[in-house]
């Protein structure tokens, strides 16, 4: 089998793990450091799929020859999907190739089970070992590991990348013994525990030493990981999703949970759906993430605690905006005067203009002229807040119908259901781009 | 009124914004405009008989932040860049203005910071979608030879030229693009006058690898053209060997998609006589008698 068809099934067999982060690694360059590469600085995408997924590093399968049976997967042993396995020389050489002409940021690189997970592991490990040590390699590298591969591979291969990842798939364990009988909660979530200690002791010992890194020294070691789950695959409600991230977040330190909606596979199983992926509840759920991590909400508050809606996200409108909804005791918030934590309450308000209106209002009183400078969104941020010249209609938040002004049109709804979320939504904060860690 | 002339660069901007400020003139006393190209500066000449009291630049503690902003703003194409920096200038030190920069909501502080931003896109986007074509190798230093071709939007060839010599130290490299272009051999940066398109190698032999790394990673199931172009705009696509594949993929995406749909399941299969299944399988057996986690 000629290379350019290796590539084509290999990277077939990686596309529906979204994981696309190249940020966040420690700095280092071919200038001062010799070899080839850089990193540390913003990630950047190199280019963009029609599926609006950014390309910023190569990921491939080293072989979508697998053991398992996990039924979301195309590269599960009862697929009928053509199968191939890069040796470890191609898979560094197409890395530095790619890499020269600037088409990459690195390697994202992950594997089918073969024969037990320690020598899975090891296969992955030597195609990172080779480009580190052998080439000199400074480039981003994310290797994917598994729960039950041995510590001392683990540890080599957190050595040579800069995000180590596992991903768990399912929120519930329950499922997951339906969906991907190998696979198991408490193990991944074990070795997850594992890689974090390793990952804070390595951080510890960096900003001890500052500025006097050895090359190979246990300073060394991924700056992160990151872990992926299915939405759409199994029956659990977007609170499932969202407590089992915040506690990841919280316990695991992680640095990323990827959130990837069911997408129809060529080979689909008799266990699951074959359906359009939920793709608006995957951006609803980024979304919440968003608040989770940057806008000081907790887990519990993202999603309605009673009623037909319970644990369920509003898919019409964000989930920060159908908070305040069910909140309308807290507005209207004065921009003037109320804390940095009730600011990022405000619908329509990111993170970025809360700062400049902190920063602003020290100078000068906030007015809506301000607001349209910072191009706030105002039709979701005026009904909850004052300013000096804006009162919002007291019968305005207590109305029946606030909730209908935001919704899209209804045709314009079904376009976001279909195919792409509209220019408007996408954009605006908290936003669920996948592509880049704050 | 005064014209003053900027050698289009910050350095030359700053010069000259400094001898204006020692000299007491204000903003709207002067015009600012690119100099033509090969032309003499003007400034000499221009002595401030109506200038307000002169005093020396060293008076005026300018804030890097300032200095870190008008770096950038100065590669906007914009003509207006100069006089809005001057401007900022004038109210950061005779204006009293201080912490003009606080002021998020002031117009000048958001029109430059927008201007910054758009340089900074450019910037990003540049790093992004330069594309290198090897065209060889130095064959006494054994050193493997890049050339590239680029069209910003902006004059960012000189403040992006470190980035590409930080990450590709190892190799010769040139990036050519029409205004001016960048070149790196391993010692040292230095640029020349722009260049046509025809100039630069329309391509090398991993192009067929990379757009079948295109074609693959692409998901046929959920296409969001919107958001592709939004990170992605057109405008680079020219330049891109990936772009032409944009339309066949869309074209065929919902036959793809209903293709799978439609395919009838496999069934699960049950795993043979591993080991490490076997394992695997104990394991689970256990935990799940032990409870959830």
């Amino acid at each position: 089998m000629d290379l350019q068809r290796k590539l084509e099934i290999l990277a077939d067999a990686a596309k529906y793990d979204a994981s696309c982060a190249s940020s966040g690694a420690r700095r280092r360059d071919s200038w001062r450091d010799g070899g080839i590469g850089s990193a540390g600085g913003a990630g950047i995408c190199h280019s963009y799929a029609p599926d609006g997924r950014c390309i910023s590093l190569l990921k491939i399968l080293l072989t979508n020859v697998c053991l398992y049976d996990c039924h979301y997967c195309v590269n599960r042993r009862s697929s009928d999907v053509p199968r191939a396995r890069f040796t470890v020389e191609e898979a560094v050489s197409l890395t530095l190739a790619f890499y020269k002409r600037n088409l990459v940021e690195g390697l994202f690189l992950s594997s089918g089970i073969v024969r037990n997970a320690d020598y899975t592991m090891e296969q992955v490990v030597r195609v990172a070992r080779e480009l580190r040590e052998r080439h000199g390699f400074l480039g981003y590298i994310h290797l994917k590991t598994i729960p039950e591969a041995s510590p001392s591979l683990v540890e080599e291969a957190g050595r040579h990348a800069d995000r180590i990842s596992l991903n768990i798939e399912l929120p519930r364990e329950e499922s997951l013994r339906r969906l991907a009988p190998e696979k198991s909660l408490r193990r991944a979530e074990a070795a997850m525990d594992g890689i974090r200690r390793r990952i804070d002791e390595a951080k510890a010992m960096r900003s001890e030493r500052r500025g006097r890194l050895s090359k190979r020294g246990p300073e060394i070691y991924a700056t992160g990981q990151s872990t992926q789950m299915i939405v759409g695959a199994d029956d659990s409600d977007d609170a499932a999703f969202l407590r089992r991230a915040d506690g990841l977040y919280r316990r695991q330190g992680l640095r990323r949970v990827y959130y990837s909606a069911f997408s129809p596979i060529p080979s689909s199983s008799s266990l699951l759906p074959s359906q359009a992926p939920p793709l608006l509840r995957e951006h609803r759920l980024y979304q919440a993430d968003w608040l989770l991590r940057f806008y000081g909400f907790e887990v519990g508050e993202l999603t309605p605690e009673s009623g037909a809606d319970t644990g369920r996200l509003d898919l019409a409108i964000d989930p920060k905006l159908a908070w305040a909804l069910r909140h309308r005791e807290v507005f209207p918030i004065d921009l003037n005067r109320a804390p940095r934590e009730r600011l990022l309450r405000v619908p329509g308000l990111g993170v970025r203009n809360v700062e400049r209106l902190l920063s602003s209002r020290r100078l000068s009183r906030i007015r809506l002229a301000d607001l349209v400078r910072l191009r706030v969104a105002l039709d979701k941020c005026l009904p909850f807040v004052i300013v000096a010249d804006h009162h919002p209609a007291r019968h305005g938040l207590d109305g029946e119908r606030l909730r209908e002004r935001f919704l899209p049109p209804a045709e314009q709804l079904e376009f976001a259901f279909g195919t792409e979320m509209s220019s408007s939504t996408a954009r605006r904060e908290p936003t669920g781009r996948a592509r880049r860690d704050p | 009124m005064k014209t003053v002339h900027v050698q289009a660069c910050y350095e030359d901007w700053r010069e000259r914004a400094r001898e204006c400020l020692r000299a007491g003139l204000p903003p709207w006393d002067l015009l600012w405009s690119d100099a033509p190209a090969g032309e003499e500066e003007l400034f000499g000449t221009a002595k401030a008989a109506e200038a307000i009291a002169p005093c020396q630049a060293s008076e005026f503690l300018i804030p890097r932040a300032f200095l870190e902003l008008a770096e950038r703003v100065a590669c906007h194409r914009t003509p207006e860049r100069w006089a809005l920096l001057y401007r900022m200038l004038w109210r950061l030190s005779r204006g009293g203005e201080r912490r003009l920069l606080s002021a998020a909501t002031d117009p000048d502080v958001i029109r430059a910071r927008r201007l910054a931003k758009e340089v900074g896109r450019d910037v990003h986007k540049m790093r992004a979608f330069v594309r290198f074509r090897k065209t060889g190798g130095n064959p006494v230093s054994g050193r493997e030879r890049f050339v590239a071709w680029f069209e910003p939007a902006h004059r960012i060839v000189r403040l992006n030229a470190p980035f590409f010599r930080d990450r590709f130290a190892g190799m010769d490299w040139s990036i050519l693009t029409p205004r001016e272009c960048a070149h790196w051999d391993g010692e040292r940066l230095h640029f020349t006058p722009g260049m046509p398109r025809s100039a630069a190698p329309d391509g090398d032999a991993l192009d067929e690898l990379w757009r079948t790394y295109y074609r693959s990673i692409f998901n046929p199931a959920r296409l969001k053209l919107g958001a592709m172009r939004a990170e992605m705009p057109v405008k680079y696509w020219r330049n891109l060997p990936e772009a032409p594949l944009v339309a066949e993929l869309t074209a065929s995406a919902s036959r793809r998609t209903a293709g799978m749909i439609d395919r009838p399941p496999l069934p699960p299969e049950v795993g043979q006589g591993n080991a490490y299944l076997e394992r695997l399988a104990r394991l689970n057996a256990k935990e799940a008698k032990g409870g959830e986690g």
